[in-house]
């Protein structure tokens, strides 16, 4: 589906482009989308280096284990394939709460850990797995308690009331939640091979953390129905 | 309320950077190591990000540019003026899961033209809080790791930023009706 809308939206652009005589617009302005690709990435190093560091260091001393097993009751159902004790529990954990509160440039780093984490169980390295699906989904949909940003720019504009919009985008964000766990609920039913059928190991290239047998025990469980 | 929790979100990184290092340090981590271990780590990752995402950024660039993005809107207005709806706001819905960036100027500029506490201002501030920029957490996370296949990752995402912006409008327009 990305090929189709990547495509789509070059094909359009340029065709669109010719008719309304907007050639040169639309040449310039995909070197300067391929110019702000590279500053975002460039931005996203001394984050990515700080966070990432921080959270070894939270690694190395269990408080990612702790927290794991705080929340892992909810979080184990959206995540059945994913071992318990695994790390991976622990970066989604702390994707999750740092979305919650607002900490964008900390859940990004921490979502990504999460995704690496999750790709040691992964098979097929080129492929998502439903887990990586159910964060992705999570993370688009990103519950957040309180809009820092827009209640800042409301305050800046002279609202009388510039948190009276925190209820609204809350109840908002947990409809948008639900529907990306339900959707997500129902392609992973759909995708998930029978029971008992297919879960043969498929031989994995470099597996330092192979998906041990309860992974696929729990994987056989959500193929077989009744999830959540 | 809101004062506590501005004041609780500005205590909280600082907690966590010094609360972290300090119970590794209890628990004999040597900490500036594992520090500098763990954020050799970072570079790598944002690199890998690069060409994922000045693939999307290219592509959105163009797209509205061309002017290709106001033919889509002018093909969704009859709908929203049927369902009286402010057809204002209906770019974000638009915008909102292609760029982060973007939408928030327009919704900023939306504020200052009809107002914070108009019905617009608030719809489109709600909009804008309450999704997340679908196709760059996806070029972002998944370009980090390598994914290409990314199988039904985007259509659920798509989805639930739809709900999201109809609820989003429903729910302002029945609060502050």
């Amino acid at each position: 589906m990305v090929n189709w809308i990547w495509l789509f939206f070059i094909v359009i652009s340029v065709v669109v482009a010719a008719i309304n005589g907007r050639i040169d617009a639309v040449t310039q302005a995909a070197f300067d989308g391929a110019k702000s690709g590279v500053t975002i990435s460039f931005g996203l190093i001394s984050i990515m280096v700080f966070w990432l560091g921080m959270m070894r260091i939270a690694e190395d001393a269990g408080v990612l284990k702790k927290l794991a097993k705080l929340l892992s009751p909810v979080i184990r159902r959206l995540f059945p394939d994913v071992p318990a004790n695994h790390p991976a529990m622990g970066y989604i954990m702390s994707n999750l709460s740092a979305n919650l509160f607002g900490l964008g440039n900390a859940a990004t780093p921490m979502g990504i850990k999460a995704m690496q984490e999750l790709q040691k169980l992964n098979p097929d390295q080129t492929t998502a797995t439903p887990a990586m699906c159910t964060l992705l989904a999570l993370n688009t949909s990103s519950i957040t308690l309180v809009p820092t940003t827009l209640i800042a720019i409301r305050m800046n504009y002279g609202s009388a009331n510039p948190a009276e919009i925190v209820g609204t985008t809350l109840a908002a964000t947990f409809v948008a939640t639900g529907a990306a766990i339900l959707a997500d609920r129902w392609y992973r039913r759909r995708s998930s091979p029978p029971p008992g059928i297919h879960h043969k190991q498929i031989p994995i290239q470099k597996s330092i953390d192979p998906p041990p047998i309860a992974a696929t025990a729990s994987l056989r469980k959500s193929g077989g129905g009744k999830v959540v | 309320m809101f004062d506590l929790f501005t004041r609780l979100s500005a205590w909280l990184i600082p907690a966590i950077i010094v609360f972290i290092p300090l119970y590794a340090a209890f628990r004999k981590v040597p900490v500036y190591e594992t520090f500098v271990e763990g954020a050799k780590d970072g570079f790598g990752t944002a690199i890998n990000i690069i060409p994922s995402l000045v693939g999307m950024m290219v592509a959105i660039s163009m797209f509205r540019a061309s002017g290709a993005m106001d033919l889509m809107l002018g093909a969704v207005r009859p709908l929203f003026d049927w369902l009286s709806i402010p057809t204002e706001v209906l770019p974000l819905g638009i915008l909102r899961p292609l760029t982060g960036a973007g939408s928030l100027a327009f919704t900023a500029d939306l504020i200052a033209t009809h107002g914070p506490d108009s019905m617009i201002g608030r719809i489109a501030s709600t909009i804008q809080g309450s999704t997340d920029t679908t196709l760059y957490v996806l070029t972002v996370y998944f370009g980090a790791i390598g994914i290409r296949k990314t199988k039904y990752a985007l259509k659920v995402g798509l989805f639930s930023d739809l709900v999201g912006f109809l609820a989003a409008i429903l729910i302002c327009l029945y609060i502050f009706k």
